[in-house]
């Protein structure tokens, strides 16, 4: 134990089971908690959907609120929910100070714009002329930066007054997984004594399916648990609208201001496999030898997106290792991309703090673990490229 | 003998290599000579029409192979293409590189051509569901790889040799300074030996242009094109949308000086601190501006007295100027209108993502060859902004440390100090 560990004393969660760890933690241990499913929508895709949220509860200022898209919106909300949760909410010495890496994608385009254009190109030559006109007239001045990638972080700072330095990662699930890394390896080092790390996935928005579509990435057809949807129609994964940001402190920044611990964040590990060569379970299995697992029984906190090629890469991994014991977040809340990984590690450190496992999520494919999770494991490998994992510890 | 560790205890930083490419041209020699000899890349659009467009003049690339094939291409052939030039002058082996990637680029965004080649490739009624039934029968990965965030980093990562996961990075206008920054703090932390930090910019699309232009930020000094860059002038009216990309080889002085590499320059200290006044606009006071100035000082151990140059961000727009002025009068008082101070924007302009790494190798340029490239384009001195801003020509000066600034939308501010010399 050392000063410069890394604690979580801040955790915000949404998802479309609720928002706030509290509701997380009720839900996701409760016996038979269902998905919440939208089918219709987005038909053939199933998306797990936003819950209700009064955005007034952590965006005060109307005119804030409209100059972001509900990505940004989602993810300034998440924010804030965990810097209330770790009591600096209202505190500007301690916001000014602190340091953020946010994990973002973005490109909330304006579709009703972008269909209005596609629609007059069918009696339009001249496409490149078209794009100009219609561009220059249609576009909302603001969009621009209603959807730009760090503008989440820019109205953290406006909305929370977090100003310390301000740093976004763009990488879909590795963006996630370095966000953390980084916020972590700079605590650790003593460049920061608290941090604020996190993402969002807003994915009603048919541009957000498109980004997993155009790889022909996603499930169809009938929902199925993230661990059993190989041979089903499509690419496997289900994408859900959710957000998690953390607040990371040294310990003795923590101890200091007698903040509520929920957990020590351990070894952070991030791998780029290269796939198209065979190297996914190779790396995985390299990350897992990283994170000096522990002889006992170990929960994992698994964000398997349901991907076919990454999910049983995954899978076969876990299985491998005969103390692991996976939990696939998924099935419940949906893949939510750049948020999957701090996603991972929050629930993985909910479950340290209240000394108790998550009950199995797919009866069919998980298997029940006994004790008290002491050390649990958070991963994420991304449905394409980049993975990563971390181990959660009692503080 | 030269100190390993700085005043802080951290291992130094050198670089031991440089790449860059601009709408000047491909690499150091083409872009230094441009450079210094006043020269301005700023030119007509030509790439796609400009009916109904306020703005027709623009610093884009437009004589790389990939310079009409989509911004993700041409983000990529001008990271490539700067990136190969510093890991050879750093004399590392090109495919085996031996450190992390840090990758400033703008977010990724599928291209109307291909939204639109998707559109008519089906019959849907509804246009968004037309476009994923098509987009999940393509027989390609091309059109996803171009639309996923890590892909470029990824493609550098297997080009270089690049270890681990690459961090693909965006703070707006900051973001080639913020490249830098995590590479110094990853070397620093001893994480590495060394490091890739690229900043790469090849989205100049005619949405690009007309967001910009929506957000009133685009110079339309359209004629001559050359003098529409005016950054710290009076009749500046706006900044000039441009592309390009920089590298730098980032390694510890004592990796460098083991393996007998020739050290170009030195990352003293990076400082940052974000606004949280406004998304397009700097708190009146300035004081998040002056915070990063400061910050970067210190880390670097370094007083107000002991910068000889700053590369300015001077973007040409009336509130950046102004602002700038106004932040770095007040960290530098009465000495500010005696250091001289250039922006490299009055020739190439504004390459956005790229900037704060292009600016980076050219400060590192002026140490090194004792010649400050000066604004061109200072035909009308603002009189509020009393600035010896290198008018018009180059200077030759004795240079042994830079202050380079990097201010961006949503409230970014990175700022990063050089020196010629280890101490």
């Amino acid at each position: 134990m050392t000063s410069h560990d890394v604690v979580i004393t801040g955790i915000g969660l949404v998802s479309s089971l609720g928002e706030g760890p509290d509701a997380h933690w009720q839900k996701l241990t409760a016996t038979g908690t269902k998905p919440v499913l939208d089918a219709e929508r987005f038909a053939p895709y199933t998306v797990h959907p936003l819950p209700e949220i009064d955005w007034n509860l952590q965006i005060a200022k109307r005119g804030d609120q409209r100059q972001m898209e509900t990505w940004q919106r989602l993810g300034t909300y998440t924010a804030g929910l965990a810097l209330d949760d770790a009591g600096i909410k209202t505190d500007e010495a301690l916001c000014s100070t602190m340091d953020m890496v946010v994990a973002a994608g973005g490109g909330e385009r304006d579709v009703a714009v972008d269909n209005t254009i596609l629609a007059a190109s069918e009696s339009r030559p001249d496409f490149d002329v078209l794009l100009n006109e219609k561009l220059t007239t249609e576009l909302r001045p603001t969009l621009f930066l209603a959807q730009l990638s760090n503008l989440l972080a820019g109205n953290i700072s406006i909305v929370h007054k977090v100003t310390g330095s301000s740093r976004t990662f763009m990488g879909e699930e590795g963006a996630g997984v370095a966000a953390v890394e980084t916020a972590a390896a700079r605590v650790r080092s003593g460049q920061s004594t608290h941090m604020l790390v996190g993402g969002a996935f807003q994915t009603e928005h048919p541009d957000m399916l498109l980004g997993y579509e155009l790889g022909a990435y996603l499930h169809r057809g009938a929902w199925k648990p993230v661990w059993q949807r190989a041979g089903s129609e499509g690419g496997g994964v289900v994408s859900g609208s959710g957000g998690a940001f953390l607040v990371l402190e040294s310990r003795e920044h923590a101890e200091k201001r007698n903040a509520r611990v929920y957990a020590e964040l351990g070894p952070v590990r991030s791998g780029r496999a290269r796939r198209k060569r065979g190297e996914l379970g190779s790396t995985i299995e390299t990350l897992l030898k990283a994170a000096n697992l522990p002889q006992s029984q170990v929960l994992a906190l698994s964000g398997a997106s349901g991907g076919h090629a990454a999910t049983s890469a995954e899978k076969a991994a876990i299985d491998a290792h005969a103390g692991l014991t996976a939990r696939g977040f998924g099935t419940l809340t949906g893949h939510m991309k750049e948020a999957q990984f701090p996603f991972a590690v929050a629930l993985a450190a909910l479950a340290v703090h209240n000394k108790a496992p998550y009950p199995v999520f797919d009866a069919a494919s998980e298997r029940n673990f006994d004790g008290i999770p002491e050390q649990v494991l958070a991963t994420a490998v991304g449905y394409h490229q980049f993975e990563g994992l971390a181990l959660v510890s009692a503080a | 003998m030269a100190k390993l560790k700085d005043h802080l205890g951290r291992p130094v930083v050198a670089v031991t290599g440089i790449g860059v490419v601009t709408s000047l041209g491909v690499g150091k020699a083409d872009n230094w000579a441009a450079l210094t000899a006043g020269k301005s890349g700023i030119h007509p659009i030509t790439r796609f029409p400009i009916d109904q467009l306020n703005t027709r003049i623009s610093g884009m690339v437009d004589f790389l192979p990939s310079s009409s094939k989509g911004a993700s291409a041409l983000t990529y052939e001008l990271a490539e293409t700067a990136a190969r030039e510093a890991v050879t002058e750093a004399g590392i082996d090109l495919d085996d590189f031996g450190g992390p990637l840090f990758l400033a680029s703008p977010p990724v965004e599928l291209d109307w051509h291909d939204r639109l080649a998707l559109y008519k490739g089906g019959d849907q009624p509804d246009a968004s569901e037309r476009i994923l039934d098509v987009a999940r029968g393509l027989n390609s990965s091309e059109m996803f790889d171009s639309a996923q965030f890590g892909t470029i980093a990824d493609r550098l990562s297997d080009a270089f040799g690049t270890t681990g996961l690459p961090i693909t990075l965006s703070t707006a206008c900051a973001s080639g300074a913020t490249a830098i920054q995590l590479g110094v703090e990853a070397i620093r932390r001893g994480e590495c030996e060394r490091a890739l930090s690229v900043g790469a910019d090849g989205s100049a699309t005619a949405e690009a242009l007309i967001r910009f232009s929506l957000l009133s930020a685009l110079s339309t000094s359209n004629d001559p094109p050359e003098k529409a860059s005016k950054p710290f002038s009076k009749d500046r009216d706006g900044f000039v949308l441009a592309e390009g990309s920089a590298a730098l080889v980032l390694e510890s002085l004592e990796s460098a000086l083991a393996r007998g590499a020739t050290v170009l320059g030195i990352l003293r200290g990076c400082g940052e601190k974000a606004d949280d006044f406004h998304r397009t606009r700097s708190k009146p006071d300035g004081s998040p501006a002056i915070a990063a100035v400061k910050a970067a000082l210190a880390d670097a151990g370094l007083s107000e007295d002991e910068i000889d140059y700053i590369n300015a961000h001077g973007t040409s727009t009336p509130e950046n100027d102004k602002m700038e002025h106004l932040s770095l009068s007040t960290v530098f008082g009465e000495r500010i209108s005696q250091i001289p101070i250039s922006s490299n924007k009055s020739m190439i302009g504004h390459t956005l993502s790229a900037a704060g790494a292009i600016e980076a190798a050219f400060s590192l340029m002026t140490m090194r060859e004792g010649v400050i490239p000066p604004t061109i384009n200072y035909d009308n001195p603002d009189p509020a902004i009393a600035l010896d801003v290198v008018p018009n020509k180059k200077r030759e000066a004795k240079v042994g440390t830079v202050l380079s600034n990097s201010f961006g939308f949503g409230g970014q501010n990175t700022c990063l100090v050089m020196a010629r010399e280890p101490v």
